[in-house]
């Protein structure tokens, strides 16, 4: 049995438009944490920012996305200021300065969201976990003859738009100042030696990952977002040597973690006869591991078996003799 | 109302509220405990937040376990066998992290990073496959994530206390191989200690832990017990014997404060208040602890700052420059001046300042390579601090330049 049309447009069509925008967007960011060497950042922040989500939700008291994300960006600012505090003060290795903070955060939201919960308000500690993709609902198109009307694209649910807002500010800036990300990136020292702020941008990549983390929370849940920071540049870097190549192949490789995570989620169980569907973002974070996988495996010059093949080749090389047949 | 919940509290805290509840809390304990001690020897091995990726891998090894034992039609989920799960998926994903960063071009970070996530992904997947499947019991798994104390068995929280007891011992009793390894592993090499086995030791332990704290403090938090409790303790000592025993206390505290608080508030995930409780003894130690908290660092810092300002204010007055603003009021309060003018006291202060400062300059000059690590120069009288003999040679060549 296939969906119709309509079915698809109200449901999967805005849930896999979201889950797109957002790992392409974790993705592109997602680089700079690779390599900075910075992975735990991502988890650090995804983490940390859940009290602020909590708290700007229950000011607010309602679920628009402004005050739940100047509430998160404030704890992700926080987080970074504590973890810097007690890595430099409690002169503590970054690794477990980030998992003082980041714990004690994460359960300082789970507590407030108890507390809520407990006071009626509709908010659970399961959406935070896995994110809603399944209940993001865009009911304006009423077929494929509708997708030509403005007012049904001005209808998108609010989800997608900050969605595409992020990765549109995400493009921008890495776009902008693509040449200062990049030597900040490789050779900080270096940077600073050229008047390139290097810390200032340390700073900056931090906060736009903490944005963007905030804005894909809300699709994939906090600790899914991690997948979709890492695991697509981790897999790009394992198939390129250059920067450019890298960021393009890995916001390419998060679009197809997501349309075949989405897919296999939603569409799978259905075709093997099964009528629920499965939890999609997970299923996205498993679609970005299998990738990682693959390329870990497969990789032409970084995989395994591609190196396992480039030593094979050095071998056969004339004139090369192997270590067992050097013995005096 | 409050006067009840107090002594609701203290009945908990001193285990006389029922066999049931005193288990639990002195099994809570004994896993601060064990977290603690074995923490300590991650956190110095700079392993901390790896176990962070094998507490998340061991979420499917759990809804697997779960799936086996209601394929095999076992009644009611069986902890030992999800348990065993949760350790077989842990160990994978422990593996898999140490794979990735050993031998592709992937940081460990990023190891980490990913396999925490996938993992976490691929078993939030399978949980919601048996959400569909509509199997009895599997509301107990939704407990493994955020932790719950209150659903716990007395028979699980004796076991958890004895094991976690179990894993404390084992950290005693390989004292000297995991201090060795945690401070010089290529010394241990060397001398012949098997460092990768001691590793998997560690990582044994830590793997151990995290899976029996799985139920009380979830697996999201669980890490925390195994980070914060030693972090918290590096502010109060450098010595290693010290500092295990403080981790293990403070380890141990949290455990047994959060399980009294979980078991008042029984609506709360205990593993987040257990979390929470750890870190207020990280902020007090971070703050107040006499070795290394702000606090003490701030005071000697100021005790420093003042001393050396007085010195320099008394030997300006021995060469006639007045002294003004506060530190004269310091000065006439210390005794060592009346009406702007040295007393006694103060001239001979003034001149041991003096003196001090001479000698330290010339030391400073002819044989700066020779600064003692820890001393405090300009302010420490350098009879206390180099020995006789240089005194002596520095107040000879003072005298004769």
């Amino acid at each position: 049995m296939m969906p119709d049309v309509q079915e698809f447009l109200q449901i999967d069509a805005p849930a896999l438009l979201a889950a797109v925008l957002a790992c392409a967007a974790c993705a592109l960011v997602g680089n700079f944490l690779v390599l900075r060497r910075q992975g735990m950042m991502g988890d650090a922040v995804s983490h940390a920012i859940l009290p602020g989500i909590v708290g700007g939700f229950l000011v607010a008291g309602t679920r628009e996305t402004l005050p739940m994300m100047l509430g998160a960006l404030a704890a992700a600012a926080l987080a970074g200021l504590l973890i810097e505090a007690v890595r430099r003060l409690g002169r503590l290795e970054s690794g477990a300065a980030m998992g003082v903070v980041f714990t004690v955060m994460f359960a300082a939201g789970v507590v407030m969201i108890e507390q809520a919960s407990a006071g009626g308000v509709d908010l659970d500690a399961d959406c935070v976990l896995y994110g809603q993709l399944e209940t993001i609902l865009w009911l304006a198109p009423k077929g494929w003859a509708s997708l030509t009307d403005p007012a049904v694209w001005a209808a998108l649910p609010r989800e997608v738009l900050t969605l595409a807002a992020v990765f549109a500010l995400c493009v921008a800036l890495v776009g902008l100042f693509y040449k200062e990300l990049k030597i900040t990136t490789f050779d900080p020292a270096l940077a600073s030696t050229l008047g390139i702020p290097a810390g200032l941008f340390h700073y900056g990549v931090v906060l736009l990952v903490a944005a963007t983390a905030i804005a894909a929370f809300e699709a994939v849940g906090s600790i899914l977002v991690i997948a979709m920071l890492i695991a697509p540049p981790a897999a790009a870097r394992l198939l390129t040597d250059r920067l450019a190549a890298q960021i393009l192949l890995s916001v390419a490789l998060g679009v197809l973690a997501a349309l075949a995570g989405y897919g296999a989620a939603a569409f799978g169980p259905m075709l093997l006869g099964a009528s629920h569907s499965l939890n999609a973002a997970g299923m996205i974070a498993v679609a970005s591991g299998l990738i990682l996988a693959l390329a870990v495996l497969f990789g032409p010059r970084h995989g395994l078996l591609g190196r396992r093949r480039a030593v094979g080749r050095l071998r056969n090389a004339p004139g090369f003799i192997a270590p067992e047949a050097q013995k005096p | 109302m409050i006067a009840t919940t107090i002594e609701e509290a203290l009945r908990i805290l001193t285990f006389q509220s029922g066999f049931n509840s005193a288990v639990v809390v002195a099994g809570t304990a004994a896993l601060g405990l064990a977290g603690g001690t074995v923490g300590t020897f991650l956190l110095l091995r700079r392993r901390a937040l790896v176990s962070d990726a094998l507490s998340h891998a061991t979420l499917p090894g759990i809804a697997v376990a779960f799936l086996v034992g209601a394929a095999l039609g076992l009644p009611e989920r069986s902890l030992p066998l999800l348990l065993a799960g949760a350790v077989a998926s842990g160990v994978v994903g422990l593996l898999t992290v140490q794979a990735l960063s050993r031998f592709t071009r992937l940081t460990e970070d990023s190891a980490i990073g990913a396999v925490l996530s996938v993992f976490f992904g691929l078993g939030v997947v399978l949980l919601s496959v048996i959400q569909n499947l509509e199997l009895g019991g599997q509301a107990g798994l939704k407990t493994f994530i955020l932790g719950q104390t209150a659903a716990m068995a007395q028979g699980e929280a004796i076991a958890i206390g004895l094991l976690a007891a179990g894993a404390a011992l084992a950290v005693a009793l390989l004292f000297k191989e995991l201090r060795v390894l945690a401070f010089d592993p290529g010394f241990a090499a060397v001398q012949g200690w098997p460092v990768g086995a001691l590793d998997l030791v560690l990582m044994g332990l830590a793997t151990f832990v995290t899976v029996i704290g799985l139920q009380t403090v979830g697996l999201i938090l669980v890490v925390a017990l195994l980070i914060i409790p030693p972090a918290a303790a590096r502010f109060w000592t450098d010595r290693l014997p010290a500092l295990t025993v403080a981790a293990a206390v403070i380890g141990a505290l949290s455990g047994w404060l959060g399980a009294t608080l979980s078991a008042l508030l029984p609506k709360l995930p205990a593993g987040a208040v257990i979390v929470l409780v750890a870190g207020g003894f990280f902020l007090l130690s971070f703050l107040f602890a006499p070795a290394r908290g702000l606090v003490a660092a701030a005071l000697r810092q100021g005790r420093l700052r003042l001393s050396f300002a007085e010195r320099r204010a008394l030997t300006d007055l021995l060469d006639g420059r007045p002294v003004e603003g506060p530190l004269a009021l310091w000065l006439r309060l210390r005794g060592h001046t009346r009406n702007g003018a040295l007393t006694p006291a103060g001239q001979a202060a003034a001149r041991a300042a003096a003196r001090d400062r001479r000698l330290w300059e010339r030391f400073l000059a002819d044989y700066p390579a020779l600064l003692p690590a820890h001393a405090n120069w300009g302010v420490d009288p350098i009879d206390s601090v180099l020995p006789g003999d240089m005194v002596r040679l520095l107040e000879e060549r003072s005298a004769s330049s």
